[in-house]
């Protein structure tokens, strides 16, 4: 739980005086400052001066007047948050996600707990190394490879529809499928990966907790039921609170890669961020996509906050700070 | 298990060896479903188009054929995506790592006061961001980035994520090494190099893999801000392919001049693109899953 302390200190060391720390610094570690400086500008220029940038969310931002002479219209651009179109989107994306986070945790879970309980090493290697894989094939090549799935004509599964007589299905206008398509694939590119998470701390866990377990006679279930979940839980719990500081940002990368303009699908793919893209790029509206990036960095925040304020309350071990 | 089959007191039970055979068939079944797409994918572009048509895509080829890739490699485009991409690769994550590796070690070593400070400053923009818009036009408007190959690099160039799980790598190693140069009068810089990034190699092979990827994976860039085609990565390519069929395919035969990317080209670019990965994945993949161990992402 090194991070947990590394946070603590974090934000510890944020109320005690900055400018005498740097002072100090800049004196005494000149050399490690210097190395600092790379990152540090690049963090100004590309997160924090685009932050900045979020003025636009409170004006009638034309690119022709720029921001120090656009008009200011106050909430105006925030109306959008309270319209039909927003509840739909904010609705997918939340759905979405909650079933992503679910199910990619559990599995991640199960893949990491039953690689543990395998011996032979070779095996344990390779079926690894294989479950991991996916993790690092990008979203436009899984559209392809979803396709010599779901392809109508030529796809796997239609073909097994019409050998057994059945006819073949349009999946890409059958939009009430598509959750479990993108659940399903969610869990085999991601849950492999998540699951070098829970397996490091499956490792961590003291061995000889389950060899006492063992000579009191418990079973392997017993031993996975009693021991090896409830230690799971303080990870599980960190990379929840990280998860939810993100429930309301869709998978841009993901659903726009898979779905892309099919319109058909939006019913219950387009999320919030697919949706500010479209128009962004179709209606070239520029001050309410930025009002809903704030709406997004806001909640993510607060949410962050709270579910970190609960979990601090219930099981102090387990919160991120 | 076999520790305890030596004398011990602890019996495996039928229900102990029922769950362990229970367990590799679980995970057997699992990396087999994890392999099977990329086995069908390589498959398919091997396979004869019209038997494809014909067939529907099989694991088994019936009738072999190279033409997709014959086709694929046919046209300059793909060329000059490959160029691109590995040039985006390889000197993004070098300049990554310099940048990332000199953070995470100021911030790893005990002495430097306003590490927390810095660290907090990293972690925020994790947690909040200006958004598409802003960063859209800081890009390509006020650093006028648009249609060149650094904007693939630069604004992607220190992922805080990353940093931060450096540092964690960082601070597992003993302060006595990097102390007792400081005595012998090493800078700050030349401990990094010669001392420290030395002996931290899984979790450099770790990290450099991760940024490796992000750029290898990049396609959102090209999209936003790359207008000429010999700057077009090579998942961009395969986004403009898919996109380019499925646009043919809604207007079909209004215009039969275009060439509609064949199902086995389609096929032979995503092995061309995954290619590099997979042939790479089984030298770096000792490395990050021991470096993942060690440093673990929650310490």
């Amino acid at each position: 739980m090194k991070k947990q302390k590394n946070d603590a200190e974090m934000l510890t060391k944020v109320k005690s005086n900055i400018f005498k720390d740097f002072a100090y610094d800049i004196k005494t570690n000149k050399w490690l400052m210097l190395m600092c400086v790379p990152a540090i500008v690049f963090f100004i220029v590309f997160a924090y001066i685009p932050m900045f940038g979020l003025v636009m969310a409170f004006q009638d931002f034309k690119i022709t007047t720029g921001f120090l002479h656009s008009k200011f219209v106050g909430l105006q651009n925030f109306e959008f948050l309270f319209t039909d179109d927003f509840a739909r989107v904010a609705f997918n994306t939340l759905y979405l996600n909650v079933l992503f986070i679910v199910a990619t945790m559990i599995c991640a879970i199960a893949i990491a707990i039953l690689l543990s309980e395998i011996k032979n090493k070779y095996f344990k290697k390779v079926s690894q190394s294989i479950v991991i894989l996916p993790h690092f094939i990008s979203w436009t090549v899984v559209a392809m490879i979803l396709e010599a799935f779901i392809s109508t004509e030529y796809g796997v599964i239609n073909r097994v529809i019409t050998s057994m007589g059945g006819t073949a299905i349009n999946f890409y206008q059958t939009a009430g499928i598509w959750p479990v398509f993108l659940t399903i694939l969610r869990i085999w590119h991601g849950a492999g990966f998540d699951s070098i998470v829970y397996l490091a701390a499956i490792t961590g866990i003291d061995q000889e907790i389950f060899e006492a377990a063992r000579v009191d006679g418990a079973t392997r279930v017993q031993c996975l039921r009693y021991l090896t979940l409830p230690l799971l839980k303080d990870t599980a719990v960190l990379l929840l609170i990280m998860a939810v500081g993100k429930i309301f940002n869709g998978d841009f990368g993901m659903i726009y890669a898979l779905v892309g303009a099919n319109t058909q699908l939006y019913e219950v793919t387009d999320v919030i961020d697919t949706y500010v893209y479209r128009s962004l790029t179709e209606i070239s509206n520029v001050s309410m996509p930025a009002a809903v990036s704030f709406f997004q960095s806001c909640i993510g925040f607060v949410l962050v906050y709270i579910t970190n304020a609960i979990t601090r309350k219930v099981n102090p071990d387990s919160a991120v700070f | 298990m076999a520790k305890f089959e030596k004398g011990t007191t602890v019996k495996i039970s039928t229900g102990d060896r029922i769950f362990a055979v229970i367990c590799y068939v679980i995970v057997a079944l699992f990396a087999l479903l994890c392999l099977y797409p990329f086995l069908l994918v390589v498959a398919a572009s091997f396979t004869d188009e019209k038997t494809l048509v014909a067939e529907g895509y099989r694991l088994i080829i019936h009738k072999f054929s190279t033409s997709a890739y014959r086709g694929l490699f046919a046209t300059n485009q793909i060329f000059y995506s490959y160029g691109v991409t590995i040039f985006v690769t390889v000197v993004g994550t070098i300049l990554s790592m310099l940048a990332t590796s000199a953070m995470a070690y100021a911030l790893s070593v005990k002495n430097l006061k306003s590490r927390g400070h810095l660290a907090f400053f990293m972690y925020f923009t994790m947690l909040f961001n200006g958004g598409l818009v802003p960063s859209y036009l800081l890009i390509s408007k006020y650093l006028g980035m648009r249609d060149t190959i650094w904007v693939y690099i630069i604004p992607a160039l220190v992922s805080a994520w990353n940093c931060l799980l450096l540092r964690n790598f960082f601070q597992a190693i003993p302060e006595s090494l990097s102390e007792s140069a400081k005595i012998d009068g090493a800078n700050d810089i030349y401990i990094l190099f010669k001392i420290i990034l030395p002996i931290s190699l899984p979790g450099m092979a770790t990290i450099s893999l991760f940024y490796a990827l992000a750029y290898w994976n990049e396609w959102y860039k090209a999209m936003l801000y790359i207008d000429s085609e010999k700057l077009v990565s090579l998942q961009y390519l395969i986004m403009k392919i898919l996109r380019n069929a499925d646009f043919m395919a809604s207007t079909a035969g209004a215009n039969l001049s275009v060439v509609i990317p064949t199902q086995t080209t389609r096929m032979a670019t995503v092995v061309a693109t995954i290619g590099p990965i997979i042939l790479l994945y089984p030298f770096l993949q000792k490395y990050f899953v021991g470096g993942l161990t060690v440093g673990g992402v929650k310490g």
